[in-house]
């Protein structure tokens, strides 16, 4: 009926109707992708109550008897949670200094280029190692940087000390950011391209006129314009600072053990799922993605403090 | 744009020094990335005898052979895999875009009821996923286990992909949907012969960003499937990665462990398709398609 005719609207300006049915085409439209949020978003965060629940499998997810905040309490005093706490937040650390950096570097270097063909096919091979998954990723590594791999072959050849990197515990977390740089760093550059490619090119004509050389241009000019862009990256990367590479870290944890490879996604996996400590599991989970969505939402704030814009208004 | 080289008259020349740093980094990247892909196709096609003789690894055989692809090709389990991936991405790509479409289709067209309450819906998951124990207990309630809907029904919408289309949607010139309409054009209509005829590049994206997730996807597989249904990826991660024997069911020889040019083989094929795939679409990316979602 709404669709039909002239009507006004809340504020009492007139409307053009829309045609016969539109409304309802769009609702049908909307309906597959909406249902399956519903059901495998919405639907799956129900099954977050396990978390409060000792997982009976005979009972089932609704039968199991409630135990309150019982596992939240283990999982205060279970020292081995906290070791993947530790090992999580130090990856992350690690990854935000030493990750964070690569893709603006390249980027910068990439923009900087003249010749639009040597930029665009190093680009090309850049973004390559992005499609590639972490188990050809981990086993490539395993084929460069193993026992046997060519780079010992490299070093034994000329007399030289093998390194021991895969499958050494000490070496695991370098490893991992290495590993994560290969894979992402030239993918992260699009963000950083694209933002530089949006600075008024009359800025920097502005200042090279008025005597600033390339240092100065950089910094009076680049890196205001991007400013925004790396701090909705640090944010996004704040709420996602407690998943460190899930895939990456079950490939290879049984390399190296659960001492050095443990964080709190494969500690889920490993109490949850092979386990069978289902709430246990689900807190420990529950947890991080409370702690998650908290981040981001600090972050923002602050962000908007700064007079920044944010991941959202 | 020519590929001659550009360079705005404000600009200094270079030094020598800057250009030839430039130069190392810029081969230190392609190499770094290339190498890698370089020694295990050249291990896949090396004779075993060899890899062996140079302890493990080939960065050129001398003898190129097609055996080790030979004897994975023949039947067994890297075959049925092969089928298994390419049949979960066909479908499962086909079964997202559709949805994905739809619903950013959808949330793009201004007024569109319950427009707004649903993009907060969708967009919130993307702050608080569900966990994986959660999903883990709604694929066994809703009976999916070993089955191969595991491994796209949970994963077929992507938050970020929806918001690239629903951008890309919305960048869409509303003159073109309102002459549409005035020609009588139905919602169906428009999104059939105006919105998707004129947003191949994000199509194309967004497929290839699915694509790529089914082929490269190998946990779900793990948790869902029996160890005769898995696909590709998790065939490749129990034989290679994890090192257990390959041997026995595919080539038959009764060989321990698989030798490392199989091992090489079967990654090469579980990469070739990607690569494949990737100068035709490569060229999008930096077509815009990507930042018109970073900045709605």
């Amino acid at each position: 009926m709404a669709a039909m005719g002239v009507r006004n609207d809340r504020k009492g300006f007139q409307r053009r109707a829309a045609p016969a049915g539109r409304g309802r085409a769009l609702i049908l439209l909307m309906l597959p992708g909406l249902a399956y949020f519903l059901v495998f978003h919405y639907g799956a965060l129900l099954g977050n109550v396990i978390a409060f629940k000792e997982y009976v499998p005979f009972d089932g997810l609704w039968g199991s008897p409630w135990v309150g905040l019982g596992n939240f309490q283990r999982m205060f005093g279970d020292a081995e949670f906290w070791d993947a706490v530790l090992n999580t937040v130090w990856i992350a650390l690690l990854q935000l200094v030493f990750y964070f950096p690569v893709p603006l570097a390249l980027a910068l270097l990439l923009h900087s280029l003249t010749r639009s063909t040597v930029r665009r096919f190093v680009q090309s091979v850049a973004y390559l190692p992005h499609f590639i998954s972490w188990v050809i990723v981990v086993a490539l590594f395993q084929q460069v940087l193993g026992d046997t791999g060519m780079l010992n072959g490299y070093l034994g050849d000329a007399g030289l000390h093998t390194v021991d990197i895969i499958g050494n515990p000490d070496a695991f977390r370098p490893l991992v950011v290495a590993q994560v740089i290969w894979k992402d760093a030239g993918w992260g550059t699009i963000i950083f391209l694209a933002a530089l490619t949006q600075v008024d090119e009359q800025r920097y004509e502005a200042a090279a006129i008025d005597g600033a050389g390339p240092w100065r241009r950089f910094w009076h000019v680049t890196l205001p314009a991007i400013r925004p862009v790396v701090v909705l990256l640090l944010i996004m990367r704040l709420g996602d600072i407690l998943s460190v590479g899930f895939e990456q870290m079950l490939l290879q944890r049984d390399a190296v053990g659960p001492q050095a490879a443990e964080v709190i996604d494969t500690f889920v996996y490993f109490r949850g799922i092979v386990g069978g400590d289902y709430g246990y599991a689900a807190a420990a989970g529950l947890c991080k993605g409370l702690i998650g969505a908290l981040l981001v939402y600090v972050a923002n704030k602050v962000a908007h403090r700064l007079g920044e814009q944010g991941v959202y208004a | 744009m020519s590929a001659q080289a550009y360079r705005p008259g404000w600009m200094e020349k270079p030094k020598p020094v800057t250009q030839a740093g430039k130069a190392v980094a810029l081969t230190a990247v392609v190499l770094l990335v290339c190498v890698p892909f370089l020694v295990i196709v050249s291990t896949s096609l090396a004779s075993q005898r060899e890899v062996v003789a140079n302890g493990g690894w080939v960065l050129w055989p001398e003898h190129p052979t097609l055996k080790a692809y030979r004897d994975i090709l023949d039947g067994g389990i890297v075959t049925h895999a092969l089928g298994v991936s390419a049949g979960v991405t066909f479908v499962g790509t086909l079964l997202s875009l559709a949805c994905t479409v739809t619903l950013a289709y959808a949330l793009s067209r201004p007024g569109a009821t319950g427009g707004r309450p649903v993009l907060l819906l969708v967009l919130f998951t993307f702050l608080f996923p569900p966990g994986m124990i959660p999903n883990f207990l709604l694929v066994k309630e809703l009976g999916l286990l070993d089955s191969y809907g595991s491994l796209v029904l949970p994963v077929l919408v992507n938050v970020f992909n929806l918001v690239v289309l629903r951008g890309f949607f919305q960048g869409i010139p509303e003159e073109l949907y309102e002459a549409a309409r005035l020609d009588g054009a139905g919602d169906l209509r428009v999104l059939w012969s105006i919105v998707l005829p004129l947003s191949k590049a994000a199509l194309a994206v967004v497929g290839l960003f699915y694509a790529v997730a089914y082929w490269n996807s190998w946990f779900y597989a793990s948790l869902y499937l029996e160890s005769d249904h898995w696909p590709l990826q998790q065939v490749l991660r129990t034989y290679v990665v994890a090192g257990s024997g390959l041997t026995d069911q595919t080539l038959g020889d009764g060989t321990v462990n698989a030798p490392q040019t199989v091992q090489m083989a079967v990654l090469v094929i579980a990469t070739v398709p990607i690569l494949a795939v990737y100068p035709f679409l490569q060229k999008y990316f930096t077509k815009g398609v990507l930042t018109g979602a970073v900045k709605s």
